[in-house]
């Protein structure tokens, strides 16, 4: 098998309480692996509620923050241990986008100032042509024209037109991979649209991977290969989209599938059923599976220890849960019929 | 008096001829050094006894405004330029300030956007919820208070120990279900929620979208709903009225809207949705909205409309009836 292009391998980060709270910690991120693979490019999403920890895996991939055990491997190297020069390289190939496209600019610069910063720092041109040329490109690539844009200031800019600036900074570095946090969460319906297809086409025609992190499943049903599903912390359900999501598996993600309202007034939402009271749904256990206060089929061994992935099919669906666990299931259903 | 305290259950389902607040011409300005945005354009909307209405659009079309315009509580520099509003008959347009605080509250409620974060974070749920009813209607004795509190919390789905709680010990959804609950305190003919779902995660956000419906079924309150989401949209309201650049384009029954959009907008936001039911190519589209301070002449759609003619440049549609109850500003029909 070929080295994988990324691969976060058992990691784990604990949040320690501050001095207000000393002694308690916060178990962000637990023991979770991922591959991206070097060739062919995919999207792959990281889907969850907030406090899942998606967040917490972004910007441990990005190095802004270090796991607390496990390790963050890119083509092989620890991030961690990187020579300065790896580092600038890895800086370079694995760019981000972010959710609030408003938030990133300066507002005193123009917004030429994103592109020349990054042409500086990786001293990407020679002269001001080679620069502008670059640049013309990159914009083209998500559908605007340096005259355009690149004299405004960000103000004077919509938030579709900021959010696709991002993605052709992004892509201006020619990464691997771009971490794309939120990115059309907070874009309207019509601008959501052209920026998955930007996502697109980067990955079909240059070879660009993304790890696009959402809470949105409908959007990564669109456009994703591959997706992980966390619930504090954990995966719960991983495997290809379109299985996932058509036939989701753990309780959990069939309830979060079940939830996302369908926009289709025949087909309303069945109003009887009870749901869970908001208690159950923050309610915390220690040990065993996080899901077990909500879960309609939580059975005792579910609080003993923390259910590994069990495989769903012979391709990567994989769920976090013991309704799956083949040899027991048989062994039950065999003592039932005693 | 003989009106309903509480608006026990009666058959309002099919109750959607009276008319409970009536909007005309109203228009919205603000204004900035270089000329007044148009941010509502002389928008017409009448909201039925019983019925709850969706108001959808991209941000800056102007939903938000419209809200606050109904209840005069638009901040500078916005202003109220035209208009009337009735409620119940009631010209909120001419009231005093003193006579305003008595219809809002009692009339039409206001559930703001963030609601949740609006919580006073020093002040029980008790006592928000105390003052918010005292506020606008007379005082009244502890032990009453506490039972109506209490059966406003337990309306919108919450246990009875929200009541002596404080805003940080409760979730997302539990905040925005407080502030529901004090929407309701008054029992109002309307009550206007914008984006009451936004910001919650989808299994929270599908446990406050039924508590709305519940409390619009138990309360025969009418509702206007401001969003963006389509598929929420489906599942909560009857009317959808679509918002562009301060112009309602398009309004008509949930059911005709999804079935057969009319206006190329509405065409364009129901080709946009993401769906976990159905995998579809993306639709993209290129276009901005004009400057609204200065919008073109003719129809308000035209810079993105796909199906743009040459009266479009000149003349602006009117809101017509094209089916029964579906009315559309376009010139195609």
């Amino acid at each position: 098998m070929s080295q994988p292009l990324l691969e976060v391998r058992n990691a784990t980060k604990i949040y320690r309480g501050g001095f207000l709270r000393p002694g308690q910690q916060l178990v962000a991120l637990q023991d979770f692996d991922l591959t991206i693979p070097e060739k062919p490019a995919t999207i792959t999403a990281i889907a969850g509620e907030s406090g899942s920890g998606k967040t917490t895996l972004a910007n441990l991939i990005l190095g802004f923050i270090t796991p607390t055990s496990g390790q963050i491997l890119y083509r092989g190297q620890d991030i961690l241990t990187m020579s300065t020069r790896q580092k600038l390289e890895y800086a370079r190939q694995v760019q981000a986008i972010f959710q609030d496209p408003y938030a990133v600019y300066n507002p005193f610069y123009r917004v030429k100032h994103i592109f020349d910063l990054v042409i500086k720092n990786f001293k990407l041109a020679q002269s001001k042509q080679a620069a502008r040329d670059l640049i013309e490109e990159a914009l083209k690539m998500v559908g605007m024209r340096g005259e355009e844009v690149l004299e405004k200031y960000p103000h004077q800019l919509s938030g579709g037109q900021r959010q696709r600036m991002m993605v052709a900074r992004a892509y201006l570095l020619k990464p691997r991979l771009i971490v794309a946090d939120e990115p059309v969460s907070m874009v309207d319906a019509s601008l959501r649209a052209m920026i998955l297809d930007i996502m697109l086409r980067l990955r079909d025609q240059q070879n660009i991977s993304f790890l696009y992190i959402t809470h949105d499943l409908s959007t990564a049903y669109q456009v994703c290969d591959d997706i992980y599903i966390l619930y504090q912390g954990s995966i719960a359900e991983k495997g290809d989209t379109i299985q996932v999501i058509q036939n989701p598996k753990h309780p959990y993600v069939q309830l979060l599938i079940d939830s996302v309202p369908v926009p289709d007034p025949n087909q309303k939402w069945d109003t009887s059923v009870t749901l869970p009271s908001e208690e159950a749904l923050r309610s915390e256990v220690d040990t065993g599976c996080r899901f077990y206060p909500r879960c309609p089929y939580h059975m005792d061994r579910c609080l003993v220890k923390q259910p590994p992935l069990y495989e769903i099919d012979s391709g990567t669906h994989r769920a976090a849960c013991y309704l799956y666990d083949q040899p027991l299931a048989e062994a039950q259903s065999g003592g039932m019929e005693q | 008096m003989t009106v309903t305290l509480n608006g026990t259950n009666s058959d309002r389902e099919t109750t959607h001829n009276t008319a409970v607040l009536q909007i005309k011409n109203l228009r919205v300005h603000y204004a900035t050094p270089l000329g007044d945005v148009i941010a509502v354009n002389g928008v017409d909307l009448t909201v039925f006894e019983g019925e709850t209405i969706g108001l959808v659009g991209e941000s800056g079309c102007g939903k938000s405004t419209l809200a606050m315009a109904i209840l005069r509580l638009v901040q500078p520099p916005g202003r109220i330029v035209s208009g009337q509003v009735q409620i119940h008959g009631i010209d909120v347009m001419s009231l005093s300030e003193r006579e305003l605080r008595q219809v809002r509250w009692s009339q039409i409620a206001l559930v703001p956007q963030g609601a949740m974060n609006s919580l006073n974070p020093v002040m029980r749920v008790k006592d928000q919820i105390a003052e918010a009813i005292e506020t606008h209607q007379m005082k009244r004795s502890p032990q009453e208070l506490k039972e109506r509190i209490l059966r406003l919390l337990a309306m919108v789905g919450l246990p009875g120990r929200v009541y002596s709680m404080y805003p940080h010990e409760l979730s997302g959804g539990m905040k925005q279900r407080v502030c529901i609950a004090m929407a309701i305190a008054l029992t109002p003919s309307v009550v206007i929620a914008d984006e009451p779902t936004s910001a919650l995660d989808v299994v929270v956000q599908r446990v406050v979208a039924q508590t709305l419906l519940d409390v619009k079924r138990t309360l025969g309150v009418s509702m206007i709903m401001i969003g963006h989401d389509m598929g929420l949209m489906a599942q909560l309201v009857d009317r959808i009225a679509v918002m562009y650049a301060g112009n309602i384009v398009e309004i008509a029954p949930v059911k005709d809207i999804f079935a057969e959009p009319l206006h190329p907008y509405t065409q364009l936001l129901l080709a946009s949705i993401p769906s976990v039911k159905e995998r579809k190519p993306l639709v993209v589209t290129e276009g901005l909205t004009h400057d609204l301070r200065r919008p073109p002449p003719g129809c308000i759609f035209q810079l993105r409309c796909p199906f743009v003619m040459d009266i479009c440049r000149e003349v602006v549609p009117p809101l017509r009836e094209l089916r029964p109850n579906h009315y559309a500003a376009c010139h195609l029909y």
